[in-house]
């Protein structure tokens, strides 16, 4: 297997006296689907926002395409080609989904001088942000305004902005939080075809949807991993097993 | 977002077309008076574009109208004409460059804690101003004569006509008014309204948002620069009170009258307010109550915001959009 895209090595982070999470390292590879799963608390969330610079690890290292991004401000980290998504909903309610995409898709061309030319008028802007609104399934929608969709459409805007960020990394806090069953389908099929191209990081409490995409799986217990490998070895584990999945889990009973 | 729609277009075209027209059959005092409503229109439409487009509520926007002031003042030799080529640009700069070194700091906070430093730093100019004699002390500093507009051995414009200068402040207000609603429409502008609604989420997308408030911030207080630059030629004099809280808290209640995040209610704002002003301190129109305007205004401030949430401007736009 090539080198990894992405790899954080022994990430720490404490808020005063608590460790979130304790020494997690996590390889990303184009091409694959990174599950994070673990229950509430497990320190996911801390994870993606280490990796994505909204929190500053404490100790430990992120290596991703000759850069150190430890510490680094998260509007460069994303400008080096790392786009997330949230587990709550953080779009532009006011705003069309054109508007939404359109605006993500400006930040990889941010022509902060060119204040003559209306917004509007960039080919290559709204290109991008056209194609990452098909991407998402959203075409029919693009001038529908954020705050009138549907739960599940407004996570599907929320990976639409990310991917006209034109990501090699995509970080999914949770996508499927609050969808219903075809809205979940769709996002895991989108998902299945985002893989090519991309090194996905998908942190998801639904096992149907993390079994029928993930290539590698980590389990993260009180803020450290328990058990990394391939969804075959972590279902094989019998610390998971224990830990976390439950003993039904071993017989093929994935809904925990 | 940002479009005009054809109603308001010709709306304003009328409006301007007024304001053109207005010296041909105002009296002197009403020109005047229009003329520092115009002014004061600049300077609320500068301080709507961190209020209403970047979500940065200032308290201390009377630090760059005052600066301005000042710099005018203190480059015009004491009883001839300065130059207003050189005026004019410097007052701007040094506005320009008091809002990029406070704007390193102030930008670091937001909301209330924004507020409160912003007119931490407007009140430190208005004590430099008020309690040292490089300004005159608390008695400010007289321009007898205004500075002269010349094009080689011709006088452009004699701004000793009240007239004429009544037109070349119509002249700057729609020339701010276009810069800023061309600002506002190109990618610039998009960013800012993103960092106002979700700043966080637009540094997530790569933003580098505080460079985007800096350039807004420093933008704002160049065309306050240019608002207090003319207050001080028309008005013949500089004090610290116009340096001072009041004249801060005056220009915040314009933008909020006339309906935050739209340029021409900032417009609208700043003639509501100094006509009211005008209208309600007028003894032949309100007695004796007249000279407690300030109850009355305040009164009319908080119906409009408790009933024009969009303030005033917000009438037309609803009927528009209807």
């Amino acid at each position: 297997m090539s080198a990894p895209i992405l790899k954080a090595e022994k990430l720490t982070k404490r808020f005063g006296g608590l460790a979130a999470v304790t020494d997690v390292s996590v390889d990303l590879y184009i091409g694959q689907v990174h599950a994070v799963i673990g229950t509430n608390g497990a320190g996911k969330s801390t994870l993606t926002n280490m990796l994505s610079g909204d929190l500053p690890p404490t100790s430990g290292s992120i290596h991703y395409d000759g850069h150190e991004l430890a510490g680094m401000a998260s509007h460069k980290i994303s400008r080096l080609g790392i786009g997330r998504s949230y587990q709550k909903t953080n779009i532009f309610l006011p705003f069309t989904v054109f508007e939404n995409v359109r605006l993500a898709a400006q930040s990889r061309h941010p022509r902060f001088w060119q204040v003559w030319r209306s917004a509007t008028a960039f080919a290559d802007i709204n290109a991008s942000a056209e194609r990452a609104i098909v991407a998402a399934g959203l075409a029919a929608k693009r001038d529908t305004v954020a705050a009138n969709m549907s739960h599940g459409e407004q996570r599907q805007l929320e990976i639409a902005m990310c991917l006209a960020t034109d990501p090699k990394v995509l970080l999914l806090d949770e996508p499927l939080a609050g969808m219903g069953p075809a809205e979940s389908e769709r996002i895991v099929e989108l998902i299945g075809q985002l893989k090519d191209g991309h090194a996905i990081m998908l942190i998801e409490h639904d096992m149907d949807a993390v079994f029928a995409v993930a290539d590698r799986l980590t389990v993260m217990v009180n803020g450290a991993v328990l058990e990394t490998g391939t969804p075959e070895e972590v279902r094989a584990s019998p610390m998971v097993q224990q830990a976390y999945l439950g003993d039904s889990f071993a017989t093929g009973d994935l809904h925990v | 977002m940002n479009k005009t729609s054809p109603t308001l277009l010709a709306v304003m075209v009328i409006v301007v077309a007024a304001l053109a027209a207005f010296p041909f059959v105002g009296e002197k005092f009403y020109v005047q008076l229009v003329s520092k409503v115009m002014i004061m229109a600049i300077f609320a439409m500068s301080l709507d574009l961190l209020v209403g487009f970047a979500g940065l509520v200032s308290l201390g926007h009377a630090a760059f109208f005052g600066l301005a002031g000042y710099v005018a003042a203190l480059m015009s030799p004491q009883y001839e004409a300065g130059n207003f080529w050189t005026t004019l640009p410097a007052a701007m700069a040094a506005c320009a460059a008091f809002a990029l070194i406070t704007g390193f700091l102030v930008l670091r906070t937001s909301g209330i804690y924004f507020i409160m430093v912003t007119l931490a730093f407007a009140q430190m100019l208005f004590f430099i101003f008020h309690d040292t004699a490089l300004g005159g002390g608390s008695d400010g500093i007289y321009i007898y004569v205004k500075p002269e507009m010349m094009l080689g051995d011709i006088k452009l414009l004699d701004l000793e006509n009240f007239n004429v200068f009544y037109w070349l402040v119509l002249g700057c207000l729609v020339a701010v008014y276009l810069l800023l609603r061309q600002l506002l429409r190109s990618n610039f502008g998009h960013a800012l309204i993103g960092i106002k609604t979700n700043d966080h989420r637009m540094r997530a997308l790569g933003f580098p948002t505080f460079r985007y408030k800096l350039a807004a911030y420093v933008m704002s207080g160049a065309l306050a620069g240019l608002a207090g630059y003319l207050a001080a030629l028309q008005f013949g004099f500089v004090n610290p009170e116009i340096l001072s809280w009041h004249t801060s808290g005056n220009v915040l209640m314009m933008v909020i009258l006339g309906g935050m995040g739209t340029l021409h209610g900032a417009v609208v704002g700043a003639f509501s307010f100094i006509l009211l002003q005008e209208v309600l301190s007028n003894q032949a129109f309100f007695g004796s109550v007249a000279k407690h305007w300030q109850l009355t205004m305040g009164l009319f401030i908080i119906a409009v915001a408790l009933f024009l949430p969009k303030g005033l401007a917000g009438l037309f736009s609803r009927r528009g959009e209807k």
